[in-house]
């Protein structure tokens, strides 16, 4: 992987948790959202700056609803930054991202406890 | 998460789990990202995820008799006596590792990885060969992993179930006497938890 697109990420947004060694996550989703970002800056979605003012726009919002911001919450602040910055770059609505949480939901109900979670075309009906 | 209730008969996903794999999927259909890509750049931060508690309980286990004899009988309940673990899962066995037998964990990836132990889960842990030969042919599986045991060593494995999950308590290295837990703990790699690999060695580059 480009270890330097991660320097670069945690350099632009400098609250990124980290340690000597690079970004530090607590749990596997933080990692995945912190994945994303990476990909959709690296495809020019946004830049550090645009994305490092929404997410302290959605960090300040949270703390007007009584976010603590102590740093758990932190990926909190990430992920509803990923999903508003993709509405407003049009690459989908939230009513899409509603449905696509739905389905996974409905397909983890679905799935035998043990077995990997996949999502199938049937379950968007549901 | 306390009130967070475990159905065991299917999966469940946190509300943030959902919001995540949503947006992966609507970034992947619509040519964003790439799943294989996001997971090289997780990967890269495999070791990186979660506290690692797992080399503590280790660690304690190796310096306190007390504790080891409780972790073995009920790991869940000798892990939540330690107060760092949010959540241990349902079951906690942890299987101990001796000069006579080694133990061997399996597991399909499901929302109940016991990462809170681990940490995130390795590539190969979660890939079907790995799954389907460990229990074939553990003693291939552990050659693969340049880990080799006397041939009279027995080798268990054990299969994560619903309701169970395992960690395996490594043998303490030798020459570590006097070590304190937090020294002990930074030889307790998370393959040698797995089964799949050894303590490292004192002196051993880390």
């Amino acid at each position: 992987m480009d270890t330097g697109a991660a320097a670069r990420a945690t350099a632009a947004v400098p609250s990124i948790p980290r340690d000597d060694e690079g970004p530090v996550f607590r749990e596997p989703w933080e990692a995945q959202a912190f994945a994303m970002a990476l990909t959709l800056h690296e495809r020019g979605l946004f830049t550090w700056s645009e994305w490092a003012a929404a997410l302290a726009d959605q960090i300040k919002r949270a703390q007007a609803e009584g976010d603590p911001d102590t740093g758990e919450t932190y990926y909190r602040h990430w992920l509803a930054t990923l999903e508003r910055l993709i509405a407003e770059k049009g690459v989908a609505t939230t009513e899409n991202l509603h449905r696509y949480r739905d389905a996974w939901d409905h397909a983890a109900d679905r799935t035998p406890h043990g077995k990997p979670i996949e999502l199938r075309p049937e379950d968007f009906s549901g | 998460m306390s009130e967070h209730h475990h159905d065991h008969d299917h999966s469940e996903l946190s509300e943030t789990e959902l919001r995540v794999r949503a947006l992966e999927t609507i970034l992947t259909e619509k040519g964003y990202v790439e799943p294989a890509a996001l997971d090289a750049i997780i990967q890269a931060y495999e070791t990186r995820i979660g506290p690692h508690n797992g080399a503590r309980v280790v660690a304690k286990a190796w310096t306190n008799p007390a504790f080891k004899q409780a972790l073995l009988e009920d790991g869940t309940q000798a892990v939540g006596t330690l107060g760092h673990v949010s959540r241990v899962g349902d079951h906690l066995v942890v299987v101990e590792n001796t000069p006579d037998r080694h133990n061997m964990v399996v597991c399909t990836l499901c929302s109940c990885y016991p990462w809170e132990m681990l940490g995130l889960p390795p590539v190969w842990y979660k890939a079907a060969p790995y799954r389907s030969r460990a229990v074939k042919d553990p003693r291939g599986v552990l050659a693969d992993f340049g880990v080799t045991l006397p041939k009279e060593t027995e080798i268990r494995v054990w299969d994560s179930t619903a309701e169970t999950r395992f960690l395996v308590l490594p043998m303490r290295p030798d020459g570590t006497e006097g070590w304190s837990e937090a020294q002990l703990a930074e030889l307790v790699t998370r393959d040698s938890m797995i089964g799949t690999g050894f303590p490292k060695r004192p002196g051993a580059p880390s």
